[in-house]
């Protein structure tokens, strides 16, 4: 830890990105605006869909977030994870409904992958294709070992990836399967005749989600057997760091505008920030929210620069995210009062990201559970 | 540690590295006796005698008081009060005893009493000869700080005071006190003066202390009673009825929220060969694997294995935290981590020591005397003693109204 930069490897570069991602969500992507975009149709038996702003996708695009982290050598910025990690977090702020927390996914699943193809890939995105990852199983899990895809002796795939983000935004897909002696990583296109995509009938509305079901479909190794198990393993705590950071900026979001009605909403004569059972609930959002940041950024600082518990601090950044998001989310519904109950207050949309997000890639007891193993030893 | 460094000015990197230099030959070594966790825990005069040994070859090798201007005292040094800190921290050396004297006394006398009772008062409060105690708490008057019920009545040239104070830490041990009282009893705040008095020198005339023994069992405060105690009127900081505004700048600096950075060493192991520590998650690991549980171990039950890694969390937490307070670009507003600090770090504490209670199980029961106690009944008592700091310098709820009307803006709740 001696070794690690004081200010977590956010220096200036990443503070002017940062800045700008903030201005452009506040100008362009306020919670009304992405209510209107989301939440037109209350019914809980509609069409599935996935609204979503395809031009303001486009001006990401242009502001280059998405080569931010990708190397220069594939055609990128080259900027540390810290950097994707507060452009989630600023995502998260506005629920973003967007391929952009997948895309980082990605990003930084290709970087641990470094094979010729992967780089071709990472160039793929740094120029603007939208990009998720197809790794989770028909349990849920995402352990490296886990797929349910297989490689055919002519190098298609066929088999089911589950629980798959953003899955109909993405225009390809880093997939999951098993090889001879192992599990490889695999560039699937979505157009490809032999993917077809099941969309989940999911509860939040700034997500889609999806079960993509190969069949014969072609794809571009972009790891071997054994080893892109192992490059899922050495990016795990850059999803983690970036999963967290979209709870930290809904978290944010939640307390702030919690915060906002309860300075303005009165009631026996008082705004309901001066009885403390409301004020002291809030404060404590706020003690989680900067544990959850703070074990975010530190965690991404610690991966980029190969510390040995980069993992561990990323697992405790993802428990104490995920915790955070559903008490925020919690709060933030009960101290609205009636308002807070209902559809059209928005409330509900970061409320069910937060509740979406605490269980993408494992939820906080799943973390916990495997922290014990590496803080206490193995139970008997 | 390199970063520290790499931005010290020329004044701070020739300080530090005579800072460096000094500890190297004049570390004190091991204590003689027993020491308590912390400063306001002592009890052992002979303890408080070789502490005091301590600062005072500290502040006579300029560690101590550096910023202060030299008039007072002080080393007439910019910004060295931090590098001798972190040095200090660094060769682990043993805590200074006279924390309420330079951590809330001296910040206070220095902004707010004349020139010539700052050059009496402050060599002698920096160099720990002069043990300070702060008299604000009455039984009155704890968060409600001004209910101040002590009343210093005018005398011609002195002050004629009357009052109850309590939960004194340190007191028994006092030269001097920091006493916020009232001398008009029409207005609650503009009513309030601050006074400096002095204690063991008017023991029997005027002042009595009384030692107050804690839940515990063990002393650590007192009660102070004033009875027409005889002030000089040069010994009261600033004007008559700001008295609260002088409390704010002792606030302040207690909070560590001051001007002025207070001295502190501090990094020595307070372990004995054996002995326990009961302020880390990882010790609390340690304790398990040692109880026994449904036939195997505490470590192995899987509820109590989530509850050592969620307080190994929120400890790695807290050092996260301290470290991106002083990253601008990640905090959005200048006070919301330093504030949480007294509140999360006491009730990380707490937590702590309430699991030891479970893992322990029903040989919690056993005290410090019984020889059967688990880590020697260290945990049920660090877990009392925890609610002296989860009380004290500003109860928790009390903090929590802080940071919601501060930080977040929410309505005052008085
Ligand atoms: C170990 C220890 C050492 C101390 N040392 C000193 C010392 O050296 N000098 C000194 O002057 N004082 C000292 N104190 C006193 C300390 O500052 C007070 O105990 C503290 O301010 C609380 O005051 P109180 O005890 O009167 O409790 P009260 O103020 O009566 O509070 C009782 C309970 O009510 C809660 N409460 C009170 N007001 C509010 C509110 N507005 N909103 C919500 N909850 C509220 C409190 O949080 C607390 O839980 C010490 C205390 C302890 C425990």
């Amino acid at each position: 830890m001696a070794t690690q930069p004081k200010n977590f490897g956010f220096g200036e570069d990443e503070t002017m990105l940062r800045d700008s991602a903030r201005k452009f969500f506040s100008d362009n992507c306020g919670a009304d605006k992405v209510h209107r975009l989301v939440a037109g149709d209350p019914n809980m038996f509609r069409e599935i869909d996935c609204a979503w702003d395809e031009s303001l996708w486009q001006q990401v695009v242009e502001l280059g977030w998405l080569a931010a982290c990708v190397p220069e050598a594939a055609g990128g910025i080259g900027m540390p994870l810290v950097a994707a990690v507060s452009l989630a977090e600023e995502a998260g702020r506005s629920a973003y409904p967007s391929p952009l927390l997948s895309t980082f996914m990605s990003t930084f699943v290709l970087k641990a992958c470094g094979t010729p193809a992967s780089t071709e890939a990472l160039g793929t995105i740094a120029s603007g294709t939208p990009t998720t990852l197809a790794v989770t199983n028909s349990l849920g899990s995402l352990e490296s070992g886990d797929t349910d895809v297989k490689v055919g002796n002519d190098g298609t795939l066929t088999g089911t990836s589950y629980y798959v983000q953003d899955a109909r935004k993405c225009s390809q897909y880093v997939v999951s399967a098993e090889g001879a002696g192992g599990n490889g990583l695999y560039l699937v296109q979505a157009a490809d005749p032999g993917v077809s995509i099941e969309a989940d009938a999911i509860i939040d509305l700034t997500r889609d989600q999806a079960q993509l079901v190969f069949t014969g479909a072609a794809a571009v190794e972009l790891a071997p057997p054994r080893a892109g198990a192992a490059a899922l393993d050495a990016a795990l705590p850059a999803l983690l760091c970036l999963a967290s950071a979209d709870l930290v900026g809904a978290g944010e979001w939640l307390l702030q505008t919690t915060v906002e009605y309860a300075q303005t909403r009165v009631q026996f004569d008082r705004p309901l920030g001066f009885f403390q059972a409301v004020k002291h609930p809030l404060v404590n959002v706020m003690l989680e929210i900067d544990n959850a940041k703070s074990l975010t950024y530190s965690a991404a600082c610690a991966m980029e620069t190969g510390e040995d518990n980069a993992l561990d601090l990323a697992r405790m950044a993802k428990s104490q995210a995920s915790d955070m998001g559903v008490f925020a989310a919690s709060r933030a519904v009960q101290f609205h009062g009636g308002i807070g109950f209902t559809w059209e207050c928005y409330v509900h949309l970061f409320f069910k990201r937060a509740m979406h997000s605490q269980t993408l890639l494992g939820d906080a007891r799943h973390h916990r559970t495997i922290l014990a193993d590496s803080l206490i030893g193995r139970a008997a | 540690m390199a970063q520290n460094q790499s931005k010290d000015t020329a004044e701070q990197a020739e300080f530090r590295a005579y800072c460096v230099d000094w500890l190297k030959s004049n570390h004190p070594g091991r204590p003689p006796v027993k020491l308590p966790l912390g400063a306001l825990e002592l009890s052992d005069p002979e303890a408080l005698k070789w502490l005091q040994g301590w600062q005072k070859s500290a502040y006579d090798a300029g560690l101590i008081g550096c910023d202060y201007p030299t008039e007072v005292g002080g080393g007439g040094r910019d910004g060295c009060q931090i590098i001798a800190n972190q040095e200090m921290q660094r060769a682990k050396t043993p805590f200074l005893p006279n924390i309420i004297g330079m951590g809330m006394a001296a910040p206070t006398i220095f902004f707010h009493a004349q020139d010539d009772v700052k050059a009496e008062l402050l060599p002698g409060l920096l160099s720990g000869e002069d043990i300070w105690c702060q008299g604000f708490s009455e039984p009155g008057a704890g968060s409600d700080l001004a209910n101040q019920q002590t009343f210093a009545e005018r005398d011609g040239d002195n002050w004629k005071i009357n009052g109850h104070k309590v939960w004194t830490s340190l007191a028994h041990f006092a030269s001097w006190m920091i006493l916020l009282c009232r001398t008009d009893k029409n207005d609650k705040y503009n009513g309030l003066s601050y006074f400096v008095v002095p204690i063991s020198s008017m023991l029997g005339k005027g002042v009595t202390v009384r030692p107050l023994i804690k839940m515990t069992g063990q002393t650590g405060f007192n009660e102070v009673l004033f009875e027409d105690l005889v002030v000089p009127d040069k010994y009261r900081l600033d004007e008559v009825g700001a008295g609260w505004k002088v409390a704010m700048t002792t606030l302040a600096h207690e909070r560590g929220a001051g001007p002025l950075v207070t001295p502190a060493s501090g990094g020595m192991s307070n372990d004995e060969e054996g002995s326990v520590s009961t302020n880390s998650a990882s010790s609390l690991a340690a304790l398990a694997k040692g109880q026994p549980r449904a036939g195997k171990t505490a470590a192995d039950d899987p509820l109590i294995r989530d509850e050592i890694v969620k307080l190994t969390i929120r400890q790695e937490a807290m050092r996260q935290n301290a470290r991106r307070a002083s990253v601008p670009a990640l905090v959005d507003h200048p006070m919301r981590i330093p504030l949480q600090g007294k509140l999360v770090a006491t009730e990380l504490n707490q937590d702590l020591a309430e699991l030891a209670y479970q893992i322990e199980g029903v040989a919690s029961s056993l005290y410090v005397a019984d020889d059967n106690a688990p880590a020697q009944g260290q945990w049920p008592l660090a877990y009392m003693n925890s609610f002296g700091v989860t009380i004290a310098a500003g109860a928790n709820e009390v903090q929590r109204n802080i940071l919601g009307e501060r930080v977040l803006g929410l309505a005052k709740s008085k």
